[in-house]
């Protein structure tokens, strides 16, 4: 399978590969979750549909990511093992994704910055030499436009908005801005697929990110934080207790009766 | 995955690919049951493989489409009506399905079923501009987005100023 999918003449890291996939299909999965949190609480019925549908697109790019991360592993597990049956460490997610949705602000602030940097991003991975990841990215470049979009312009109105709802959307941002940095982390294995052509190196969607960041941040009357400290973990599986909680709840009914279908 | 030999050249098997062909012909999409999978552009190829098989290749419109699984059963299903029992139904991502794959004859069923067609040209920058969008049931261009996201995730929703009606806008991707 792996062979199909990737140039036979590169020497790959089997192991780097499927953490890669699973970094990937991690990510879109708690977010995804994190939105579906939503459905029947959001403060209007189209945001309640809204907020389904950029879900729904995420798991739909988790399943592509988590499938192929089986195949690549081995070892005969399928997207529906690995979802429901590692525990928080074995997860790969960024941990932006998987702090609890808050409040509308914190929610659309994090949509927006995790999207303005996943839309730049897919785009470079559609060149990806990894056949697969490169398919998934063209299919999910499109859907992060209209995730980015409506986000941005979420975060425009809330930041521009009341005194309340301009202090809910700073005070999100701040709070979210350390986290802004995993997004950028490489290690020595995501270096060797860098090399390989397989991963693209984050620093060269900085500039992009930053001038999406800071275009909407100026519409929106928002203060860019400072940069310093940054959070870290997805590499290592080094989570927040937040994940787990998430997991208690997805993972609830495999754990009970393992390999249910619907 | 090395895809295997196609065998087309005996009156059997053009026999086999002419039914397999009008049966998907028959095949909606269930969430919008005026399209056919062929109209919209998910059917991307049918052939036959060995011992007989027909081979159906489909792609999802978007990532997280849930109607895809329903898809694949009903290919199955119309496939065994026309006495067609081996079948396989393969999904691929590539190349992404665009909506400039619908068919004219589609966009003209989605009119009349009073969805509006998408824009042509769905690139991602295209997104950002505004489009025109005419109303379904006037033919007005003088219309409004309500939300973004309507009753599926492929549509939005907008009102027409005109005639007043609001009506579903199939978003371009
Ligand atoms: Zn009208």
């Amino acid at each position: 399978m792996l062979a199909a999918n990737v140039d036979e003449t590169l020497e790959i890291d089997r192991e780097a590969l499927f953490q890669l996939a699973l970094r990937l299909g991690d990510t879109s999965l708690i977010l995804g979750h994190r939105l579906s949190e939503w459905a029947g609480h959001a403060p209007i019925l189209d945001e309640d549909i809204a907020l389904s549908n950029l879900g729904l697109d995420l798991i739909g790019q988790a399943r592509s990511f988590l499938t192929y991360a089986g195949e690549v592993e081995g070892r005969g597990r399928d997207e529906d093992q690995l979802a429901y049956m590692r525990n928080a460490p074995e997860y790969r997610n960024l941990l932006m994704v998987e702090l609890p949705r808050g409040d509308f602000a914190f929610t659309m602030v994090r949509q927006f910055l995790f999207s303005a940097f996943q839309l730049p991003f897919y785009q470079q991975m559609m060149q990806s030499r990894d056949k697969t990841l490169a398919a998934i990215a063209a299919k999910a470049e499109k859907e992060m436009a209209y995730h980015l979009r409506h986000s941005s312009q979420w975060v425009v109105r809330l930041g521009d908005g009341t005194k309340e709802s301009h202090e809910r959307t700073q005070n999100a941002l701040n709070s979210l801005w350390t986290y802004t940095g995993e997004m950028f982390e490489t290690d020595a294995s995501l270096k060797a697929l860098i090399e390989a052509g397989i991963y693209c190196d984050p620093a060269s969607i900085r500039e992009t990110w930053n001038k999406s960041v800071d275009d909407v941040l100026q519409q929106a009357t928002l203060t860019r934080p400072e940069t310093g400290w940054m959070q870290s973990g997805a590499l290592t599986g080094r989570h927040s207790e937040h994940l787990s909680h998430l997991l208690a709840e997805m993972q609830s009914v495999q754990r009970a009766y393992p390999g249910l279908k619907w | 995955m090395v895809a295997e030999p196609k065998i087309e050249n005996d009156n059997a098997s053009v026999e086999l690919l002419e039914r397999a062909r009008s049966a998907l012909g028959t095949v909606c999409d269930p969430e919008i049951p005026v399209l056919t999978i062929e109209d919209l552009g998910v059917l991307r190829d049918v052939s036959i493989t060995e011992n007989e098989c027909v081979h159906v290749v489909i792609t999802p419109t978007y990532s997280g489409c849930p109607a895809m699984n329903t898809i694949s059963m009903d290919i199955e299903t119309a496939l065994n009506k026309v006495g067609i029992d081996k079948v396989k139904v393969e999904l691929v991502l590539s190349p992404a399905w665009t909506t400039d794959w619908m068919s004219e004859e589609g966009r003209q069923k989605l009119l009349e079923y009073g969805i509006a067609p998408p824009a042509k040209g769905g690139t991602t920058a295209s997104l950002f501009g505004k489009p025109e969008i005419a109303c379904p049931q006037c033919g007005s261009k003088n219309t409004e987005k309500l939300a973004e996201f309507g009753s599926t995730a492929c549509k939005a929703l907008y009102r027409c100023k005109a005639c007043l009606e609001p009506f579903d806008y199939f978003k371009c991707l």
